[in-house]
């Protein structure tokens, strides 16, 4: 690693202000990507920014329709919660499948949708509810958060507080997982929510996760995996590479999807 | 530099680390705890292993720094040093659940904390699917799922005993 130094401020004031006049700074949440980065020297932060002390920033809550997840809240939290299991289980379920069990206890729902790694499971969740990223200054749909592979409509000195899932009729989430890493080769997350249905896919971008309008207008006639037989997604514009050619995955686009209406009726 | 100051097994704990010092520096370099390893230093292979705040963690993934006020479990603090070995360490060496042994620590703190969350009866599904995150190159595993199961059973007897005591 390279030196660095190390500020651990107890409000979300103080740490803004750290962001604000260290332009190079970064935000250390769970630690489990920018460590391992620093590690090898990939990253090089002069300063780092521990958000553990910062008060508010994890915990579950039911707001009416919604399910508001603080940005600090880890992997484990999410994935055991008896109410995120009661309010929205694929959310549950896609938490438990990041990592592995001690990744789950440091990695943060906050730290894996800023860094929008196009193979995390979190921004398909996102994404494929329809979320709302909250921060100290404003909210951003998720439509309009995730900008691309590693990118996001965060400016500098912006905090994820919180993140906000409109509750679904109906969702599930299925991974096809690289067999080393385990990481998402193809994630797809599907949601219904009255008329409104949302079909999420990552892994397979080469431009990080994105929507499958033409998946989700087939699903609006009826939401069951028949509505998409025969249906996949043009290779163009998918991830190639050793784990995988990108016809290779967008033909799991397509098993995915299916698999995850399936999964989302109870079937 | 920078002090620290946390529990280690117990003990209370102040040192003074470099911001880039990781938790299982700490341990093994200065505090002399060389029973957790480091094996791909990457967080995947699970030999530093160790508990915080009661949690299993990879403490070649945390900085020593996060760790103010913290309350870290090592190996070497599972069982007392001049006492009997903690059932998940005595399971492992009844049903032979190693063979070089670098793995073993993380891997019984990996198991203690299963027992933790998992309870006390579990199948080989659920344990092979909770050691995601260890590796061993020797065993092939399945003395190690046999010992994990063993000793998860033997924990619930000791909290019977303790609790009788």
């Amino acid at each position: 690693m390279y030196a660095f130094t190390f500020h651990r401020p107890q409000t979300l004031r103080q740490a803004v202000g750290l962001l604000a006049k260290n332009e190079e700074a970064k935000l250390l949440a769970g630690g489990h990507t920018l460590l391992p980065t620093m590690k090898l020297r990939l990253a090089g932060p002069p300063q780092l920014v521990d958000l553990s002390l910062v008060d508010g920033l994890s915990g579950i809550e039911l707001r009416g329709r919604s399910l508001s997840i603080g940005a600090m809240t880890r992997h484990n939290d999410v994935n055991t919660s008896p109410v995120v299991h009661e309010a929205i289980p694929a959310l549950a379920k896609l938490a438990g499948l990041i990592g592995d069990p001690a990744v789950r206890h440091m990695g943060t729902i906050g730290g894996s949708i800023a860094n929008n790694d196009p193979n995390a499971d979190y921004p398909a969740a996102c994404l494929g509810l329809g979320a709302t990223i909250i921060t100290n200054k404003r909210r951003i749909k998720a439509d309009d958060f995730f900008t691309g592979m590693f990118s996001t409509a965060l400016e500098p000195a912006e905090i994820i507080t919180k993140v906000s899932f409109p509750i679904p009729k109906k969702a599930a989430y299925q991974k096809f997982k690289n067999q080393a890493s385990r990481f998402a080769l193809v994630g797809v997350f599907v949601s219904k929510r009255g008329s409104d249905i949302r079909l999420a896919v990552t892994g397979a971008g080469a431009n990080g996760v994105f929507r499958v309008p033409s998946f989700e207008e087939a699903l609006k006639t009826r939401f069951s995996p028949k509505s998409l037989e025969g249906m996949s997604i043009p290779a163009d514009g998918m991830n190639s590479d050793i784990h995988g050619s990108a016809e290779y995955r967008a033909h799991l686009v397509g098993v995915l999807a299916r698999r995850a209406v399936a999964e989302a009726i109870g079937k | 530099m920078a002090a620290v100051s946390l529990t280690v097994n117990g003990k209370p704990v102040t040192a003074d680390v470099d911001s880039r010092t990781l938790l299982v520096q700490l341990l093994r370099e200065q505090l002399r705890l060389t029973g957790t390893h480091v094996g791909c230093d990457t967080s995947q292979c699970g030999a530093c292993v160790v508990h915080v705040n009661g949690r299993a963690v990879k403490s070649c993934t945390i900085l020593a720094l996060q760790l103010e006020g913290a309350n870290v479990l090592t190996i070497e603090g599972l069982a007392p040093a001049d006492g009997p070995l903690h059932p998940m360490q005595e399971a492992f060496r009844e049903n032979h659940g190693l063979q070089c042994g670098y793995c073993t620590p993380g891997m019984i703190m990996t198991a203690v904390d299963m027992v933790r969350r998992k309870g006390h009866d579990l199948d080989d599904h659920t344990i092979r699917e909770e050691l995601e995150g260890n590796i061993c190159r020797c065993t092939g595993y399945h003395n190690i799922v046999k010992a994990i199961a063993a000793g998860a059973r033997a924990m619930r007897h000791g909290a019977t005993a303790a609790a009788a005591e």
